[in-house]
C-alpha cells in the first residue's frame, strides 16, 4: 500500500465510473491482488477460504461503488469493506460449526459433492433464475462478452445486461444474507 | 468460479449506474421531512397559540434541541453509511444536543422554585409526546434504515441506531410545534424516552435489516 497506489486506484476508479471499461478491470484485477493479500495475511487458520472472502468483497466493492466519494482516498474504502466481508465470513464459520455435524453425514454419504475448488460463488449463482445463471456463467465462466452472450441465447443485449446486473445483484444479496443456497 | 472470472462478469457489468449515495440522502431527508410533516399535520399538527408561541424561549429552546440532534445524526450516519469514511468528529458532535439540553435543565432548576420542579416535568403531555413522536419518526425511520441498505454501513447496528436517533430529532421537531410543554425538565424527560425507543428499533432494524 503506498501513495502511488492510492494515486492510480482513484484514477482507474474515477475513469471506470466514466464508462471506461478497460479501466475497471485493470482496477479489478489490482484490488484482487491487494485484496488477496490482506485477507491471506488475516486468515491465519483454516476453515475460511481466503479467496471466497475475495470474491465476496469484489462483489460488495461492485455493487455498492456509488458509496465511494470521488474526492476521498479509495484504500481505505476497499479495505473497510475487505475487514467487513471478512469479519463476516469469521462470524459464519461460527454459525456453521453448529451444522457441521450434518455436513459430515452427508460428505460421508457423498464424498463428491464436497471439492475443494468449491466454492460459496457457485452455490449462489445456483440459487438464480436459469435465465440470470445462464447469461452470468456465459460471461464470466465462458468469457463471452455481451454481444456474443445475446446472439448465443436470442436475446437483446439489454435483456443480457438487465439479467447479468440483476444476477450479480441477487449474488451479493445472497452473500450479504450469509445464504449460499443450502440452508 | 474463479476470481477471474467473476472479474469478466462485473467489468461488463460497468456500465450499470446507481446514484451517488450522497446524492440519495439527501433525497432521503427531504422524503422523510414530507412524510413527517404529513403524519403531524394530519393528526395533532401545532397548537393553535404558535405564533405567541414563537416569542418564548422555553418554546424557542425546543427546537434548538431538536433540530441540533437531527443536523448532528444526519451528519453521523452519512460517515457511517460510507465504508472507510471518518466517524470521529460527527460522533463528537453528537454530544451537543445532550450538552445543551442539560445546560437548559440546570438553567430551569434555577429559575423555577423547587416546589414547581415535579408539574414542569411531568407536564400534561407526557402519554401524547410519547405516542405521536414514534408515529411521526416511525415513516423517516423506515426510508432511513431502507437507506442504510442503499448504502454499505460497517457498523450496521451502531448506525441503525443513529437512523433512530436522526427520526427522532425530525418527529420531535415536528410534535414541539404542537406540545405545550415547554419546561426543559418535561423535554429532558419525555422527549428522550420518546426518541430512545426510535432509537432501540433502529439498533433491531440495523441488526436484521441492514445487510450487504
Amino acid at each position: 500500500m503506498s501513495g502511488k497506489d492510492e494515486a492510480e486506484l482513484s484514477r482507474l476508479m474515477r475513469a471506470a465510473i466514466a464508462g471506461d471499461e478497460k479501466a475497471y478491470a485493470d482496477f479489478l484485477h489490482r484490488i484482487a491482488a491487494l485484496v488477496r493479500g490482506f485477507v491471506r495475511r488475516k486468515i491465519v487458520q483454516g476453515g475460511v477460504d481466503p479467496e471466497d472472502v475475495v470474491q465476496e468483497t469484489l462483489l460488495a466493492i461492485h455493487v455498492k461503488r456509488h458509496t465511494w466519494r470521488q474526492d476521498a482516498p479509495v484504500l481505505p474504502w476497499i479495505y473497510a469493506i475487505a475487514r467487513f466481508k471478512l469479519i463476516d465470513a469469521f462470524r459464519r464459520r461460527g454459525r456453521r460449526i453448529e451444522i457441521d455435524v450434518d455436513d459430515i453425514a452427508e460428505t460421508f454419504a457423498e464424498p463428491e459433492t464436497e471439492t475443494v475448488s468449491e466454492r460459496d460463488i457457485n452455490r449462489a449463482l445456483d440459487s438464480l433464475s436459469p435465465a440470470q445463471r445462464s447469461v452470468v456463467s456465459a460471461v464470466s465462466v465462458e468469457g463471452r462478452s455481451i454481444g456474443e452472450t445475446a446472439a448465443k441465447f436470442g436475446i437483446s443485449e439489454t435483456a443480457v445486461r438487465v439479467s447479468l446486473h440483476r444476477g450479480l445483484a441477487a449474488i451479493a444479496k445472497r452473500f450479504g444474507q450469509g445464504r449460499f443456497g443450502r440452508e | 468460479m474463479r476470481t477471474d472470472d467473476l472479474i469478466k462478469a462485473l467489468d461488463a457489468d460497468a456500465s450499470s449506474k446507481a446514484m451517488p449515495l450522497r446524492s440519495a440522502w439527501w433525497m432521503a431527508a427531504g422524503a422523510a421531512v414530507v412524510i413527517a410533516a404529513a403524519v403531524f399535520l394530519l393528526t395533532i399538527g401545532p397548537r393553535p397559540d404558535f405564533m405567541a408561541a414563537a416569542h418564548t424561549m422555553r418554546f424557542l429552546s425546543k427546537f434548538v434541541f431538536t433540530i441540533v440532534l437531527a443536523v448532528s445524526a444526519f451528519a453521523l450516519i452519512r460517515a457511517l453509511s460510507t465504508p472507510g469514511a471518518s466517524t470521529g468528529r460527527a460522533m463528537a458532535w453528537m454530544a451537543a444536543a445532550p450538552m445543551l439540553v442539560a445546560v437548559a435543565v440546570l438553567l430551569e432548576l434555577f429559575m423555577v422554585p423547587e416546589a414547581l420542579w415535579g408539574t414542569r416535568m411531568v407536564g400534561n403531555n407526557m402519554m401524547i409526546c410519547m405516542g405521536f413522536i414514534p408515529l411521526i419518526g416511525i415513516g423517516p425511520l423506515a426510508i432511513f434504515l431502507w437507506m442504510l441498505r442503499y448504502g454499505a454501513p460497517t457498523r450496521p447496528v451502531l448506525a441503525g441506531a443513529v437512523a433512530g436517533l436522526l427520526a427522532g430529532g425530525l418527529a420531535a421537531t415536528f410534535y414541539a410545534a404542537h406540545c405545550f410543554d415547554d419546561s426543559p425538565l418535561f423535554v429532558a424527560t419525555w422527549y428522550t424516552i420518546a426518541i430512545a425507543a426510535l432509537a432501540l428499533l433502529g439498533a433491531l432494524g440495523g441488526r436484521f435489516f441492514v445487510r450487504w
